[in-house]
């Protein structure tokens, strides 16, 4: 049996929709969003290699390699910012950090 | 046969830990766990040539975001209880949610456009082929201005990441270079003329 592109495009559909399902479900934790956001644009990297190496073509390589770099420079800005909401709240809690009334 | 078998171990540990990250109570093991996901994706990506990008991913994910997401965990002080609350309650909604979104997804991914027939296998590359090399060659041309804007992305990020963070502790003590280079002798040196007292006996 030969391992054919819809397998890689469905264990990536597979990835995506438990991250999307951990953003539901963990919608109080900081950190887990965070991880789950790493784990959807790893989903989505695992489609652009599937269909950089079937239609044999490095572009899809190419995009993946800026993907990885947005998502390093987004994680340390996320955890930089988490950081400092810590410093000012005591808590990261997201029922705490929301300031709006009405 | 046995791309098979690797394809399918690691997409099963993929598919299980990423389940694990996203449910597990403590958040280091979620990170801990995120980090096998990582490896496991790293070694499907190698099953479809694409080495240096996988050995990227191990090098950046694990050893430089993970390790980063560890800190940050350990270094803050989580509530674990009042985090967790409301998971139960909102647990099938999130299930409903992926189900609904993974249909979707299965019905486009499945169709025939995407079989073995249509999208045929490459041919495996040869011994000497150089995947890094490869993607060098197209960065570094076609994709220069990307490839560029994206050092000044990092360098952004860099800048932000250290003065979000950076603080004065006003307890704290620090050297000033500047004042200590300047300083001359009769800041720290004063001689006194005074009387000898022993020469009398």
């Amino acid at each position: 049996m030969t391992i054919g592109l819809s397998h890689y495009l469905i264990l990536a559909a597979i990835l995506f929709s438990i991250s999307i399902a951990g953003i539901v479900i963990n919608r109080k934790n900081i950190i887990i969003l965070l991880m789950s956001i790493e784990l959807m644009l790893l989903a989505v990297n695992l489609n652009f290699i599937a269909f950089s190496h079937y239609l044999d073509d490095l572009a899809g390589q190419v995009f993946v390699f800026f993907i990885l770099t947005v998502a390093a420079a987004e994680a340390a800005i996320g955890l930089a910012i988490l950081v400092v909401l810590f410093r000012n709240k005591g808590s990261i809690n997201i029922d705490d950090i929301s300031e709006l009334r009405g | 046969m046995i791309e098979a078998i690797v394809f399918y171990f690691f997409a099963v540990l993929s598919v299980t830990t990423a389940t694990v990250v996203v449910t597990v109570r403590n958040p280091i093991l979620a990170a801990l766990f995120l980090v096998l996901t990582f490896f496991a994706s790293a070694a499907i990506w190698m099953t479809l040539e694409a080495e240096f990008l996988a050995i990227t991913l191990v090098l950046v994910y694990v050893g430089a975001v993970m390790v980063l997401f560890l800190f940050v965990v350990m270094m803050l002080d989580i509530n674990i209880a009042r985090m967790r609350e409301g998971f139960s309650r909102v647990l099938p909604l999130g299930i409903v949610v992926a189900v609904i979104m993974l249909a979707l997804m299965w019905s486009v991914v499945t169709s025939d456009i995407f079989s073995l027939e249509v999208m045929v296998k490459p041919a495996p590359r040869a011994a000497d082929y150089s995947n890094t090399k490869a993607l060098g060659g197209v960065l570094y041309t076609d994709y220069v201005f990307a490839f560029e804007v994206a050092a000044v992305i990092l360098l952004v990020a860099i800048i932000a990441a250290i003065s979000l963070t950076m603080r004065k502790r006003p307890q704290t003590r620090y050297q000033n270079p500047s004042d200590q280079i300047k300083v001359q002798k009769a800041d720290r040196l004063r001689i006194v003329k005074m009387p000898s007292s022993g020469e009398e006996s």
